[in-house]
């Protein structure tokens, strides 16, 4: 028997890890049925659907969704709308090409030898440990500089202008998704056996056959696990944006910081917890995937 | 069929860069001819090239010198999508996201046949390895035994020219192996195609095959029937990897059409009436073999013409034979003998330090060329 099983000191240090994984989130959760408008401190559920609600003891509001009214609060707010669709429009782009080029580059390094393959490999993790805003500057001072040689250049004016906006965001979040995306892909290719593209070969598939057919089907709860990992980072990725965005392409991310400089409501908890419930919902459809595809099937 | 070799390796060579940067040749100017319909093996320890040649048959590897020929056509650098060729890989590499049925029909998708011949081939492909009715199961959900039937049968529903097998029974235990072994051999010749099994087993070589090319350090030792290779090695390198054999230095004293006279100086004895396999010259150095179930302890206790007088080491009861190993003049031999008669009495065993007469004879001893 494991003789750590019953420790208190376990149970005491499990106990600690989970309340501090989870208590903000329950928190917050909570604070998104506040009958408060400053989110500093909880004063009640909102209780009543069609009563008019008690806001801060004096304050008196119509509240026609009852216990949810920050979230009708918040589907009547364009500007969170608009956010939203900015996330998920960069999100699903940037993860998509960043999937395909991280996905070729891992099979790159795990099959081919060449000169610059310590390089190459090495240069997988400096955009994931040089620090954010580092790579956030640059990639603004990239951006503004060649925008500004260019526009010069091929005498652009007015709207046509090149400027920051969802194009340079979703450039930005390719660039540090793909080495994320490339370790994720490689790390499932450590165990993957050369012999099944030969087998396939040798029964008669061409290479192109061969990768649709057999590789990548195997590979493919890899490159799930690294697409949804980039896609995580893109959903709540602050710093790259913050510098690379411009005028239409705020996310929710910089929306919510905008809030933030002005007043605290539960609207943005509102907005926490669908967005939680969002990325939970995915992650869970994943694991079920994932594991379905894993189960023998009779 | 157009030629009568089903493959043919004419000099090839295959070089390989080690990581180190040295240049190594894991085939070195390998010539043989596979004949259609044979079951031929290659048999060798690891790195002996045996698996490389395999792969270069398949068109995994392409030779960096010579030529690999299958019916009769060169096949330089055709892939082996284009080979009339199919294999059963030593890890059965079958396809974890298909079912056996999917496994087994991929070949023939890959052929553009239509579904219901698909259909027809797969099942009686399944049938022919005994797996009816696991058609929809998927390979982690079998047995070893199980998993390595449906790689033959990937591999057989193609109808190849040649099935080539690349160390197919390695991950079965002993007696599934022995098993599987008369069953490949059993449908190797009901079928009727040829096969080229790479194996380090020799008794799996030379249970299973036609032929046998024993290789080591990238060049075929011995390519001949497996009687000849266990009764007439040609080298001490066969005559040691095949079976076990005792080995006496000796020379060649003189010589009459194909049996010769040598002096085995430690025993300060000649031998007289020794067949040879090639050719050798007056005073040559060489080695001297018999195996170990070709010497015999025998009543008489006296020195003389082909019989000597060994001390016994050590004697192992193995259930079918015992092993006796002798000191003989300083050399130590080994002796098999069959346990005839069923006995218990531990004093009809020999001991240690009894001293007992041997005989080999001349037709059992070979001379073989020193390494």
């Amino acid at each position: 028997m494991n003789p750590f099983k019953r420790s208190p000191l376990v149970i005491a240090a499990t106990t600690l890890v989970y309340f501090f994984l989870y208590a903000p989130i329950v928190i917050l959760v909570l604070y998104s049925f506040n009958a408060s408008r400053a989110n500093v401190k909880f004063e009640g559920f909102i209780t009543s659907f069609s009563d008019r609600v008690q806001m801060d003891g004096s304050f008196v509001e119509a509240s026609p969704c009852g216990p949810f009214h920050w979230y009708c609060d918040l589907s009547k707010n364009n500007d969170v709308i608009e956010a939203a669709g900015n996330t998920l429009t960069i999100a699903f782009t940037a993860t998509i090409v960043a999937t395909v080029i991280g996905t070729m580059a891992a099979l790159a390094l795990q099959r081919y030898d060449f000169k610059i393959k310590p390089f190459s490999q090495l240069s997988l993790y400096i955009p994931i440990v040089i620090p954010e805003i580092v790579m956030g500057i640059g990639i603004l001072t990239l951006f503004s500089q060649s925008f500004g040689w260019l526009n010069q250049a091929l005498n652009l004016t007015g709207d046509s202008r090149l400027a920051l906006g969802i194009g340079t965001v979703t450039v930005s979040h390719i660039a540090f998704m793909v080495p994320f995306v490339t370790l994720v892909v490689q790390a499932r290719l450590q165990g993957f056996d050369k012999s099944y593209e030969e087998a396939a070969m040798d029964l008669g598939a061409n290479e192109w056959t061969t990768f649709w057919r057999v590789t990548f089907p195997m590979i493919l709860p890899g490159v799930l696990s690294g697409a949804l990992l980039a896609f995580t980072l893109s959903l709540d990725d602050f710093v790259i944006t913050f510098f690379t965005n411009g005028p239409g392409s705020t996310t929710l991310p910089i929306y919510v910081y905008g809030l933030l400089r002005r007043i605290i409501t539960p609207q943005v908890n509102a907005l926490s917890t669908v967005w939680i419930a969002i990325v939970f919902i995915a992650v869970l459809l994943l694991q079920w995937l994932q594991s379905r595809e894993a189960k023998p099937s009779h | 069929m157009t030629s009568e070799f089903a493959v043919e390796m004419r000099d090839v060579v295959k070089r390989f860069v080690t990581p180190e940067g040295h240049e190594i040749a894991a085939v070195d100017h390998v010539t043989m001819q596979i004949k259609n319909g044979e079951f031929f093996s290659m048999l060798g320890s690891s790195g002996c090239g045996k698996t490389t040649s395999l792969r270069m048959i398949a068109g995994f590897e392409w030779p960096s010198e010579g030529e690999v020929f299958i019916e009769g056509r060169p096949m330089g650098h055709t892939p082996p999508f284009q080979r009339k060729v199919n294999t059963v890989f030593q890890s059965y590499a079958l396809f974890q996201h298909m079912t056996v049925y999917q496994n087994v029909a991929f070949g023939l998708e890959m052929e553009g046949a239509d579904k219901s011949e698909i259909d027809k081939r797969v099942k009686r492909a399944l049938e022919m390895v005994q797996l009816t009715g696991m058609e929809r199961r998927r390979p982690r959900q079998l047995s070893g035994g199980q998993q390595q039937r449906v790689a033959v049968a990937r591999a057989l529903v193609k109808t190849p020219d040649v099935l080539l097998l690349d160390e197919p029974l390695g991950a079965l235990d002993l007696k599934l192996r022995k098993e599987m072994q008369l069953e490949l051999k059993a449908l190797q010749q009901q079928l009727g195609i040829t096969f080229i099994y790479v194996t380090h087993d020799q008794e799996e070589a030379l249970t299973m095959s036609d032929r046998i090319a024993v290789m080591s350090k990238g060049r075929v030792q011995q390519l001949a029937t497996p009687v000849e290779i266990y009764e007439r090695p040609v080298n001490k390198f066969v005559a040691d990897f095949i079976g076990e054999s005792n080995f006496f230095e000796g020379r060649i004293k003189s010589i009459s059409k194909d049996e010769a006279v040598a002096h085995i100086p430690a025993l300060n004895t000649e031998l007289k009436g020794l067949p040879m396999s090639r050719d050798f010259v007056k005073g040559e150095d060489v080695a001297i073999s018999v195996r170990p179930e070709k010497i015999r302890i025998v009543e008489n206790k006296t020195k003389g013409d082909g019989l000597f007088m060994a001390k016994v080491l050590t004697s192992v009861y193995i259930g079918s034979d015992t092993h006796v190993y002798l000191d003989l003049e300083g050399i130590r031999l080994k002796i098999m003998e069959q346990n005839r008669i069923s006995r218990l009495d531990p004093s009809s065993f020999y001991s240690k330090d009894q001293v007992v007469t041997l005989m080999f004879m001349p037709e059992n001893t070979l001379i073989l060329k020193k390494d």
